[in-house]
């Protein structure tokens, strides 16, 4: 039962790494070979090759401005205003609640906004970034949250500020160290996310990975096939490694961050 | 400027009383506490409150933009909508049931191995990335498989002679069969930490009494997971009555589910003249998602009672 069940989470992943390493057919036996001449024509779609570089640039600004927001607001939430602790959670929380393809529907007069307002940069793909922050933000909260439930924040940052250490210095160097595990995950969540995300760039029609993969993959199966494998593999890579190296203190960090909702 | 006075006030007097560290910093509820938080929430209503704001209230406008219940009677009346919503509701729910029971029993197979071993972390990476990451990457597995040129369907034709042409993956059939596909994964990570909390302890006290492991599952283990059950699959539901990217992927033809019909509804909204029937099915989205969210909400918290 169980081996069937693995079974079947396991035959399309072998699928993918056979039609993707298809080669031509020898001319003389007719026997299929296998080469790698769909993961070397990668670079020969620069679409393809503009897709995954967009896609990477947005996940490290996501990842920078998603830390930048929600790490001192919920350090600040933790010592200074309990009180709004349920606000910003549910708030973070609230994107599971709004499916993407409504915020598209409702972010696009936004973004032609954005566009119109923001110059050249306005119709860069980069702009996802404000929106990608806001999709990870669920994942990103209960990362970082478990991990600072599991450090007595308060008093750290207490200590901190009675020997005269700024509250950014206190943040930074006191309280983040301590919740790196956290953060880790969060960080690593929001780069495998904003790689998967295909819905709202679709829809914005920006050239994200996923976009290009999706219009490529009428043209050529076998290109797409090939990238979507890579990527799985690397988000995989990147999940494991978490679970595999983060500090042993933040299991709960590592639990929270499988748990979607 | 008092609110300054109190934010810049209360570290030092934090710092001076021993009654006022920890839980005491509450005390300072200062406004000025609250202006720290205010990038936050002016980034979160920018970019999250607002887009909500303007479904909601562009779903009770005409295109003039006057008050106006049309967008709804469309959605009400119009079959092509109704279909939407309905196709969409019963695809969740029947990949909803199937990954629950499926992904509960791999759950259930993984939580009986070593806890600590490479297999199981293994298992729940690769599950995370399935769950969670896929999207269209997923349809394209499945295009390898048992697409027209896929694995699966190459093997029936030149090694068993089947007529097998792999058109079936890309209707609503094939569709759900991909969606269970990330729902077994998915139902994997939100079950695992209850079945985790399950205790020997409470096996051993139903085996003291004499109770079987029917009796256990009967009347202890099956009592106690049953919220937690109830809460995955209600989650696994609006994870897929919300997909959009897969759906699109395997049927990129047409309007069929309700995400492709509002992705529809956008794209061509200028042509079609009535511009806010997208929102009206967008907030009909967001209505049936919350309400299964708060069930959801509910359910955990009863849950957690018994596993933490």
């Amino acid at each position: 039962m169980l081996v069937a069940v693995l079974a079947y989470l396991i035959l399309p992943l072998i699928a993918m790494l056979e039609f993707s390493t298809r080669g031509d057919v020898d001319p003389v036996t007719k026997a299929a070979t296998r080469s790698l001449q769909s993961y070397a024509a990668i670079f020969s779609y620069p679409n393809l090759v503009d897709g995954i570089i967009a896609s990477l640039e947005i996940a490290a600004l996501t990842v920078v401005g998603m830390l930048a927001i929600l790490v001192p607001t919920m350090v600040w939430t933790v010592v200074r205003v309990p009180r709004m602790r349920r606000v910003v959670e549910f708030l973070c929380l609230l994107p599971l609640a709004i499916p993407a393809i409504v915020i598209v529907v409702g972010i696009a007069p936004i973004y032609r906004f954005i566009g119109q307002h923001l110059g050249p940069l306005g119709a860069s793909p980069l702009t996802l970034t404000f929106i990608d922050i806001i999709l990870v933000l669920p994942y990103s909260y209960r990362a970082i949250d478990s991990s600072l439930r599991g450090i007595d924040t308060a008093t750290l940052a207490d200590a901190a500020r009675s020997l005269g250490a700024s509250w950014p210095r206190t943040i930074f160097e006191v309280i983040v160290p301590n919740i790196r595990g956290g953060v880790l995950s969060a960080a690593v969540l929001g780069i495998a996310l904003v790689l998967g995300e295909f819905t709202i760039s679709s829809l914005l029609s920006f050239n994200t990975v996923q976009v290009v993969i999706y219009l490529l993959g009428k043209r050529d199966p076998f290109v797409s096939v090939a990238v979507s494998l890579l990527a799985l593999v690397f988000a995989f890579v990147l999940l494991f490694v978490i679970s595999r190296f983060a500090p042993g203190a933040d299991n709960r960090a590592q639990r929270a961050a499988e748990e979607p909702a | 400027m008092t609110q300054l006075v109190t934010r810049s006030a209360s570290p030092s007097a934090t710092a001076a009383g021993p009654a006022s560290s920890g839980a005491g910093a509450s005390r300072f509820r200062g406004a000025g506490n609250y202006l720290a938080l205010i990038p936050f929430h002016v980034y979160v209503g920018l970019f999250l409150v607002l887009p909500t704001l303007i479904v909601t209230i562009g779903s009770f406008q005409d295109q003039a933009g006057s008050l106006t219940l049309d967008n709804f009677k469309a959605m009400f009346t119009n079959e092509q909508f109704i279909g939407s919503f309905m196709k969409s509701l019963q695809l969740a729910l029947i990949t909803a049931i199937l990954g629950a029971i499926v992904g509960g029993l791999l759950a259930w197979a993984v939580v009986r191995g070593n806890p600590n071993g490479i297999l199981r972390q293994l298992v729940i990476a690769a599950c995370g990335v399935l769950a969670q990451f896929g999207g269209v990457m997923l349809a394209f597995a499945f295009f390898a498989t048992f697409g027209f040129n896929g694995l699966i369907t190459m093997f029936l034709k030149n090694n068993l002679g089947m007529a097998a042409d792999g058109s079936w993956l890309y209707s609503l059939a094939g569709l759900a069969v991909v969606y269970t596909y990330f729902q077994i994964p998915l139902m994997l990570i939100v079950f695992l930490p209850s079945l985790d909390g399950l205790r020997q302890e409470w096996y051993d006290a139903s085996a003291s009494l004499g109770g079987g492991a029917w009796s256990f599952w009967r009347n202890v283990g099956g009592p106690i997971l049953a919220p937690s059950f109830l809460g995955a699959l209600l989650l696994l539901f609006t994870n897929a009555f919300s997909a959009y990217a897969t759906a699109q992927a395997v049927i990129s033809q047409g309007c069929a589910l309700i995400t492709q019909q509002i992705a529809c509804q956008m794209q061509s909204e200028v042509i079609l003249g009535q511009e806010n029937v997208g929102k009206a099915l967008a907030l009909g989205m967001i209505v049936i998602v919350s309400a299964v969210m708060a069930v959801y909400a509910y359910i955990q918290r009863r849950a957690s009672r018994w596993v933490k």
